[in-house]
């Protein structure tokens, strides 16, 4: 009986890792992604092309890949660089990999919105005297949001259960653990992980459905 | 005096010049009403005036002011065209309000946001966003609107919308209010309503450039009508002039197909 409450308050406590990654990607990716979205809409053709491969080359491989890439790369091309020792470099390249991943999906999302929002409030901002980024943040800026909300929330869901990806650079996330009890004999440890993420994501749910509500106020 | 001179005004997109030596000017207190068929240009000569297209010839004169010239890139700086644009109001065919606000906030917003930048701003903050919503409240009550201030744009239907979007442009008090079809977009049976907005405007001597296919009412509120065909001004003259004894043979051809309808 002791032994049930030392597996879930370690499982407990490595699906905090999971989270931390979670919240710190969307903190990091939601923004580079908008930063990304009008890379690739620039009216400079080296600067969209740019862009563009880059977004071809995040999304045409895999994001384990990647985090193999990026964790391992710099001492492997002897860079001038490393990350720092033990977990918390481990944490802070799945961090970085993971942002840039989710940012570029999201860049497209965003641009998707962005193009949708009609030309005529871009004009009625600006015959009003607005400035472009006033009327990028006044007037198109909530619009895209509720337009993208739901296909976000995919990614967002999505993104929950990427997180334990982050084991094959050594993070020790609720998967890695369960599966060390595995290892030992201990098969319900792993199938309890999918409770995990089923309330994370239940809870997610609810939050994304409240936020679309909140913007029901107006049509676009 | 003119307040505005339009001056050989020329604007191709590629191949196809939809603007071709375009000349006229406009008195203050005038309306002006610019008929014509569709592609003949009309539209196209207001985005102009409103710097949404930059024309390839020509220049626009305001109060004997060169606010814009094609041949002189001084005068088209991005920064200073923002404050040229003040000078004219545009009411488009399909209002382009701003969804996610009231309809009182509609008509602040652009002045609530060009208030911030005043150095002085913060000092008087609350006495000028006072005087904004004064002033937004009178506008709204001018366009008969009084009861929907609190109203999001969907609540309301497309008249309403569209004495809003006038609201909204006189808001910054133009020079010059322009309006693009402003009634095409509406079903025949409300266009009355706002069509009455913009009469009450000519009564009270408000510049205006008026496109429309409303031949009833360019004929009743306008001071002078332009005819334009194929990116030229065939005609133009007084109301009873351009519709009771057109010169031009294009002219009685348009004129006359439209009262057959």
């Amino acid at each position: 009986m002791n032994q049930i409450y030392v597996i879930i308050e370690r499982l407990s406590g490595s699906f905090l890792l999971n989270s931390k990654l979670f919240l710190l990607t969307l903190l990091f990716s939601l923004p580079l992604g908008l930063v990304i979205a009008f890379g690739t809409m620039s009216h400079f053709r080296p600067l969209r092309w740019l862009v563009r491969i880059f977004v071809w080359i995040i999304r045409g491989t895999p994001l384990m890949l990647q985090l193999v890439i990026i964790f391992y790369g710099p001492g492997l091309l002897n860079m001038n660089f490393s990350w720092p020792g033990g977990d918390t470099g481990r944490f802070i390249a799945a961090t970085v990999a993971f942002a840039i991943n989710y940012a570029c999906y999201f860049s497209e999302i965003f641009r998707g919105g962005i193009e949708s929002i009609s030309k005529g409030q871009d004009e009625a901002g600006q015959v009003l005297g607005m400035t472009k980024s006033q009327i990028f943040f006044k007037v198109t800026l909530l619009q895209v949001i509720k337009r993208i909300l739901p296909p976000v929330g995919n990614e967002v869901i999505t993104l929950v259960k990427d997180t334990s990806l982050a084991r094959i650079i050594a993070n020790k996330e609720i998967i890695m653990m369960a599966g060390e009890y595995s290892s030992k004999g201990f098969i319900w440890p792993l199938f309890a992980t999918g409770i995990y993420f089923l309330v994370f994501v239940g809870v997610l749910t609810i939050l994304l459905d409240w936020l679309e509500k909140k913007l029901n106020y107006f049509r676009t | 005096m003119a307040i505005l001179e339009v001056k050989n005004i020329e604007k191709c997109f590629g191949n196809l010049c939809v603007l071709k030596k375009i000349d006229f000017s406009l008195e203050k207190g005038e309306s002006i009403a610019i008929i014509g068929s569709s592609g003949s240009g009309k539209t196209t000569l207001l985005r102009c005036l409103n710097f949404l297209e930059r024309p390839d010839k020509g220049s626009i004169i305001i109060n004997d002011k060169v606010i814009f010239d094609a041949m002189d890139p001084a005068t088209q700086r991005e920064r200073e065209v923002r404050k040229k644009r003040l000078h004219f109001g545009l009411v488009f065919q399909n209002f382009n309000l701003f969804p996610q606000y009231t309809v009182l906030k509609n008509v602040t917003l652009a002045a609530e946001l060009l208030a911030k930048e005043d150095s002085d701003f913060k000092h008087n903050k609350k006495a000028v966003m006072q005087e904004i919503q004064t002033r937004g409240k009178m506008l709204l009550a001018q366009v008969g609107l009084s009861d929907k201030l609190d109203n999001y744009p969907h609540m309301i239907s497309g008249g309403q919308q569209q004495r809003v979007a006038i609201a909204r442009a006189l808001a910054l008090e133009p020079d010059i209010l322009c309006f693009d079809e402003p009634t095409s977009a509406l079903d025949p049976e409300i266009t009355g309503e706002v069509l009455k907005v913009i009469r009450s405007l000519a009564d009270r001597n408000t510049t205006m450039i008026i496109v429309t296919h409303e031949m009833d009412f360019a004929r009743e509120v306008a001071d002078r009508v332009i005819f334009m065909d194929e990116g030229l001004i065939v005609e133009q003259g007084s109301p009873e002039e351009l519709f009771g004894n057109p010169k031009e043979e294009r002219t009685k051809q348009f004129i006359s197909r439209y009262k057959k309808d």
